[in-house]
């Protein structure tokens, strides 16, 4: 359909690539010594170099080769991983981003990270550092070594590539010239599975290697030749003790033995097959390392799942939404109608189109894993940058969401987990004194609860101060002396505009800011927000979540000429305007339900609308956090199943509009934002009182 | 056929008397007048939403951008549904035209700069004026009446009260 530039194509492989190596370093941090760690961040790194260089980034596969270089020494455990070590490593990753997005202005840059770099590499192998250019992967390095047969170890290496191979652009016969300039390599090709001529594909693979290669090289040096096909390929490679003696019968029976598959029969080209050690028995031969094992488990995991554009699933949803809705059409023309068979026929469709719908819907739901990946960074910088040691656990990391709503997390997620270590997490000192663990631990989960997601930071620091919010409360006027309140309604009051309660400001926090936009985008996707705290054990916030934001239950009301959806989850119930507070101009909008006082917006005033009123109008008593307001309206016309759409940027601006929705007449109505319609009708009764005083 | 550097596919549309140009590669269709939904509070200049196929299109009348009067719909009122840059981004937007005339090649050798004086709408909102059988031919500037900075403020701003 649309041919995908070749340069966003690597941007998005590469940023795969940069989240692994970052996930790999810091799985480092906390687990020093794992060689599989460390290989999966150099896999990272290589694989970057090369589609870097492939996709004309030269900016970054320059760099990324010097970081690898460096990288390679801690790969052959010339160095160990240190804090300070991890601590480069991820400013070198984050250059190679900043290389990938805006290439050509931060080159400059890099010199002083990898010298960096280098100096901790060196300082962790002191010992190795002059090693360094023969640790560089380099084959011409390697040369000199191999010109002499004989000297050194010798390698078996048994390879047969995937059948597919030819057709992705592996050339074997290059996979050879390189092993060739490692040393001395007798080469036998395995031509066992070859197919009868007739079934033969020419464009397929069938044949296998057997290489012997004597040269001063390791295991590493050969493993690196088959780098970019490891996935696919079955590889063996194994080190023989003495130097290999040049063909006898014996040794060729011996190599066929040890050979994964029974080596070849007919002619091989090369009629010079050496010797195996018996100790490399056919036990010992076939089995893969751990990492190739991952890695095949990886590449298998990825071949059952497929990449879409997020936009596809959006058009996905968009027609799904579509027909949801001229089914319904369809269905009040069949109940209207005498026709059984149309009838039948409806009933049908409803059933498939509510099928569909759930399917579609369950395409859209993504792990949240995506989402708590990118805070570990984020804790291990805030935990250096304050100076105190943070442990992040996670869990419930497969619970999924929808993709809108896990987009939309992330900033509020920010702003917690950063209010817990700030805030809620004390220094290391204040933690000896009271008898506590030296390291803050913040706790990040996420579990399924009925129709809803609840997502809890928790942390052990020193809880809430719920004297400090009071005090802090009534200073600013959010609270009266003597008004009662609940623990949550005052911790409720943390999330106003501009109220923080940190004596200090720093960097990070403390400023208000804030918590009001966390909790404005929670209530933007309709979900809610707990805070419990208990003093000197922590805090835990809870957001509550929807799973899915694409369709919701509304209620169709209408105002003047217009009609709009109210989310029905915010409804609490409808009444009657009373006729007195109708007719008269009041100033005082309240209502008395049972006994309680309701404020309400007049939604005619507030829209603007000319048509005369109707005779008896109804108000819609909706919520919005903790307040009851009642929404005048004309007519209250039922509930409906609404499939979101979203506004233009020409309207996004609009305030107290969420969306817009197709009803079943093909007429567009529009989706009121209940939280955002309230902050605009404080709004605009302060216009309207600055008004009167003019 | 003229060669395809020197003329453009234009579909010319009636505006209040004048004649405007929209560059017929952008328009995806033309329809009837179908019911508009106003959007409370929204500028007058895209104060309507129509349904569009299942979608969601904001409906934009450019008399409000020339400062046109705005008569009530007639039977010659159609929308003109176009691929536009709002703000930067590619958006499905659809325009009130008061009545739509016909397709054409507009020779671009006829296209004329913005005069300096003689014209009071806004000269960034016209790319240019062609002429066609002896008559003037507006080409607005989509990109400028879609883009959302606009320094000095819409030609008839509505205010929240």
């Amino acid at each position: 359909m649309n041919a995908m530039d070749p340069a966003d194509t690597f941007r998005q492989e590469a940023k795969d690539l940069l989240d692994a190596l970052e996930q790999a370093l810091l799985d480092l941090e906390q687990n020093n010594d794992s060689q599989q760690l460390v290989d999966s961040a150099f896999r990272a790194l290589h694989t970057l170099k090369g589609s870097g260089a492939m996709f004309g980034f030269d900016e970054v596969s320059d760099f990324v080769h010097e970081f690898e270089t460096t990288f390679d020494h801690v790969r052959k455990g010339k160095a160990q991983t240190s804090p300070a070590l991890i601590a480069v490593a991820l400013k070198a990753r984050d250059h190679v981003e900043k290389l990938i997005n805006e290439p050509g202005i931060h080159a400059a840059a890099g010199e002083p990270i990898l010298a960096a770099l280098r100096q901790v590499v060196d300082a962790a192998g002191a010992a190795e550092a002059t090693h360094a250019s023969a640790g560089d992967r380099q084959p011409a390095s390697n040369m000199p070594a191999a010109a002499a047969p004989g000297d050194g170890p010798a390698w078996r290496i048994v390879f047969r590539l995937p059948p597919d191979a030819l057709a992705f652009g592996t050339n074997p016969s290059l996979l050879l010239d390189e092993l060739r300039e490692l040393g001395h390599c007798t080469v036998t090709a395995l031509t066992d599975h070859l197919p009868p001529l007739d079934v033969m594909e020419p464009t397929r693979s069938y044949l296998g290697w057997e290489v012997v290669l004597v040269g001063e090289c390791d295991r590493e040096t050969i493993e690196d030749v088959f780098m970019f096909l490891r996935d696919g390929m079955d590889l063996t490679i194994e080190r023989m003790d003495a130097a290999p003696s040049v063909e006898t019968g014996a040794a060729h029976a011996a190599s066929d033995r040890a050979a994964p598959e029974p080596a070849p029969k007919l002619a091989a080209p090369e009629p010079e097959p050496a010797a195996p050690p018996a100790q490399a028995g056919p036990t010992q031969a076939r089995r893969p390392d751990t990492t190739q094992e991952a890695a095949a488990g990886a590449a298998e995991r990825a071949g059952t799942s497929l990449r879409v554009a997020a936009e596809r699933l959006d058009e996905l949803m968009d027609r799904v939404g579509e027909l949801v809705i001229a089914q319904s059409r369809l269905s009040q023309i069949a109940d209207a109608s005498g026709d059984l068979n149309l009838k039948a026929v409806a009933e049908e469709l409803q059933r498939l189109a509510s099928g569909l719908r759930d399917t579609t819907m369950s395409i859209r739901m993504v792990p949240i894993g995506s989402l708590f990946g990118r805070f570990r960074r984020m804790v291990h910088d805030l935990s250096r940058d304050l100076d105190k040691e943070v442990e992040f656990v996670t869990s419930g990391e497969e619970t999924e969401l929808d993709k809108t709503v896990v987009e939309k997390l992330a900033d509020p997620l920010v702003h917690i987990i950063r209010n817990s270590i700030d805030h809620g997490l004390e220094t290391a000192a204040d933690r000896a004194a009271k008898g506590k663990s030296d390291k803050g631990t913040v706790r990040l989960s996420a579990v399924h609860a009925g129709a809803e997601v609840a997502i809890s930071i928790t942390d052990n620091g020193r809880g809430l101060d719920a004297q400090r919010i009071r005090a802090k409360a009534e200073e600013v006027g959010l609270l009266a002396p003597e008004a009662k309140v609940t623990e949550q309604e005052l911790y409720q009051l943390l999330f106003h505009p501009g109220f923080s309660t940190a004596r200090e400001v720093t960097a990070l926090s403390g400023r208000g800011v804030g918590m009001d936009v966390v909790k404005r985008t929670i209530e933007g996707l309709r979900g809610s927000i707990d805070i419990s705290s208990v003093p000197g054990k922590g805090t835990t916030v809870t957001l509550r979540l929807p799973l899915t934001l694409a369709i919701i239950e509304g209620m169709l009301v209408r105002v003047g000429n217009g009609r709009y959806t109210i989310p029905l989850s915010a409804v609490e119930e409808c009444v009657e305007l009373p006729r007195d507070l109708q007719q008269r101009t009041s100033d005082r909008h309240f209502l008395n339900i049972r006994g309680s006082l309701v404020p309400f917006l007049n939604l005619r005033e507030l829209f603007k609308v000319k048509v005369p009123p109707d005779l008896y109008q109804k108000v819609v008593i909706v919520s919005s956090g903790e307040s009851r307001v009642g929404l005048v309206v004309d007519q209250i016309l039922g509930n409906n199943q609404t499939v979101i759409k979203s506004l233009s940027k020409l309207h996004s601006n609009i305030e107290g509009l969420s969306g817009a929705t197709i009803l079943g007449d093909g007429t567009v109505a529009l989706i009121l934002d209940v939280g955002q319609l309230l902050t605009f009708g404080q709004a605009f009764e302060e216009q309207v009182r600055k008004g009167r005083a003019a | 056929m003229s060669k395809p550097t020197g003329s453009m596919k234009a579909v010319s549309i009636g505006l209040q008397g004048e004649i405007f140009a929209i560059d017929a590669q952008s328009v995806r269709e033309i329809l009837d007048l179908v019911p508009i939904t106003e959007v409370p509070n929204a500028r007058s200049f895209v104060g309507g939403l129509i349904n569009v196929r299942g979608r969601v299109v904001p409906l934009a009348d450019l008399r409000v951008m020339f400062a046109m009067d705005r008569p009530e719909p007639d039977q010659d009122t159609r929308i003109v549904v176009i691929e536009t840059a709002i703000d930067g981004e590619l958006a499905i937007a659809a325009i009130l035209a008061d009545k739509v005339y016909d397709v054409a090649d507009l020779e671009l050798a006829s296209v004329e700069e913005v005069p300096k004086i003689g014209m009071r709408w806004r000269p960034d909102y016209v790319r240019g004026i062609g002429k066609r059988d002896g008559e003037f031919i507006i080409i607005p500037n989509m990109d400028r009446i879609f883009s959302m900075e606009n320094p000095d403020g819409w030609p008839e701003e509505r205010h929240v009260a």
